[in-house]
């Protein structure tokens, strides 16, 4: 069986979150972008989201998003028993969205996220901002801003924990 | 030996709602499960676009041996916002009548690749029985079955009720009229019971309460007035005139007298007590039209929310359960 051990804890996490969110500053400013609306991916993204939502002080409401029903996956998985309402409670349409999850592994959950953004309008632009890029992308994907790299075998996951702390846990064949 | 009962066949070997045939048997947790989906479902219609992909590619079909246009367009709608492609089979003009028995048509359709029949008739099993002889991975829904089930009323019926009232705990609930021919009663009082309400109530005529009804757990009331004493919720049941076969009633006049709901008559429930109607509603036989269009009155609500927990319920039966990992 696997086991799973504590790769990162809080403080060093909340670091990464500090980059994240300095390299996010000056990846908008490259782009021209003032005010960005954030959105996260339910349910670790969010957490990085509500973190980076702050930092960069966004003045509209932070947005949700659970994409359980845009899974391309879905028949083969099923419905997430967590599964809630995603929200967004401001007009997408025309604006600049910061995209954001924990891991991005096979670049499948961004692009259901995309659809489903497109689903409540059509954003100008999107950065994507992910806390771990792991190896094992199956989709043309890429983050335009990443807190760690971390090659990984394929039969390594990692996944993070929280709200309060955050955790990363490494599962693998121990 | 004996065929297997309904809640024995509607669970996959995982626990999982494979057919939803009635709330007979299902634990509080999946009752539950069913509402929480159907959370994510409601906020659609605030949506630019009021669909989601998952069953994109998949054919659902209506069987309806009973007309119903309303429950078969809601069932339409759901499936459509999930991107299925719905198949309308209305028997009185279908081959049923040229003579083809249940189960041909059943094979023809599946023979189309539709995976899932959404089914209404007059017979109190026909859910049941096409759901024992589907093939493997196809999913049958009762959307009323005789007077046996008609399990997404009644949790459409319990998605609003907690929509307003939070927790089901504390609630004492009143379902007032001709119980004794209501499907939709029967699967209120199960789901009602499974949630852990504290009382719930049955109110109608001797003639119009069946005799059983107190093995269903509930308290018997023929008095209206007591019967809605200090109640957080009234569901008002459609008096069923084409299914009352022979004089139970002296006359609908008679009837509303009785049992018709006015405002003067809901002074008794509590002050934020909400009334409900599984439609269609008979203005003027069980409640008037002060009450259906008045403030307390949530019965729109029922529908719009119906479409929801059909999502629920069509994509909690519709995913397979080959399992497999998840990846980022």
């Amino acid at each position: 069986m696997s086991e799973s051990h504590i790769f990162m804890q809080h403080e060093a996490i909340m670091d990464l979150v500090d980059d994240m969110a300095r390299s996010l500053r000056q990846r908008l400013r490259e782009r021209g972008i003032e005010r960005p609306a954030v959105v996260g991916i339910h349910t670790g993204g969010a957490w990085i989201a509500e973190r980076l939502h702050r930092q960069l002080e966004s003045p509209d409401p932070l947005g949700l998003l659970d994409i359980s029903f845009y899974r391309d996956d879905f028949t083969r998985i099923g419905v997430n028993p967590q599964v809630r309402p995603s929200r967004i409670d401001f007009d997408l349409e025309d604006r600049d969205i910061v995209l954001v999850d924990d891991v991005i592994q096979s670049g499948r959950t961004i692009r259901a996220a995309m659809n489903e953004l497109f689903d409540f309008g059509r954003p100008s632009t999107i950065t994507l901002a992910c806390l771990i890029e792991r190896s094992g992308r199956q989709l043309p994907i890429q983050p335009d801003v990443v807190g760690l790299r971390l090659p990984l075998p394929d039969d390594e996951h990692i996944r993070l924990t929280g709200p309060e702390p955050l955790t990363l846990l490494r599962t693998g064949r121990g | 030996m004996a065929s297997k009962t309904p809640h024995d066949i509607q669970l996959g070997p995982d626990g999982q709602l494979r057919h939803f045939l009635t709330i007979e048997g299902l634990s509080r947790d999946l009752l539950t499960r069913i509402l929480d989906i159907a959370e994510s479902f409601a906020a659609l219609p605030g949506r630019p676009v009021k669909k989601v992909p998952a069953l994109r590619g998949r054919i659902i079909t209506n069987l309806f041996f009973e007309n119903s246009t309303r429950t078969r367009t809601t069932f339409e709608l759901a499936a459509k916002r999930l991107s299925a492609d719905v198949l309308n089979f209305n028997v009185s003009t279908s081959a049923t009548s040229k003579g083809e028995t249940l189960l041909d048509t059943l094979r023809n359709i599946e023979a189309m690749h539709s995976e899932m029949f959404v089914v209404r008739h007059s017979q109190s099993g026909a859910a049941h029985f096409i759901a024992r002889h589907a093939a493997p991975g196809v999913s049958v829904i009762n959307a009323g079955d005789g007077r046996h089930a008609h399990p997404t009323q009644a949790m459409l019926d319990m998605f609003t009720i907690r929509k307003h009232k939070g927790d089901f705990t504390p609630l004492r609930v009143a379902i007032v009229g001709d119980v004794l021919h209501s499907r939709v009663a029967r699967s209120q009082i199960l789901a009602l019971n499974t949630l852990g309400v504290t009382e719930v109530r049955v109110v109608g005529p001797r003639t119009l309460i069946p005799t059983e009804a107190r093995a269903l757990g509930v308290h018997v009331h023929h008095d209206l007035e007591s019967g809605l004493r200090d109640v957080d919720v009234i569901i008002m049941l459609r008096l069923q005139k084409e299914r009352m076969a022979g004089a139970l009633l002296p006359s609908e006049e008679e009837y509303f007298r009785l049992y018709g709901l006015t405002n003067e008559r809901l002074a008794v429930a509590k002050p934020d007590a909400i009334v409900m109607h599984p439609g269609p509603m008979n203005r003027g036989v069980e409640m008037d039209s002060e009450v259906a269009d008045g403030p307390r009155s949530v019965i729109l609500q029922q529908v719009s929310y119906g479409i929801a927990v059909r999502m629920a319920v069509m994509s909690m039966c519709m995913q397979t359960h080959a399992g497999g990992g998840e990846t980022a």
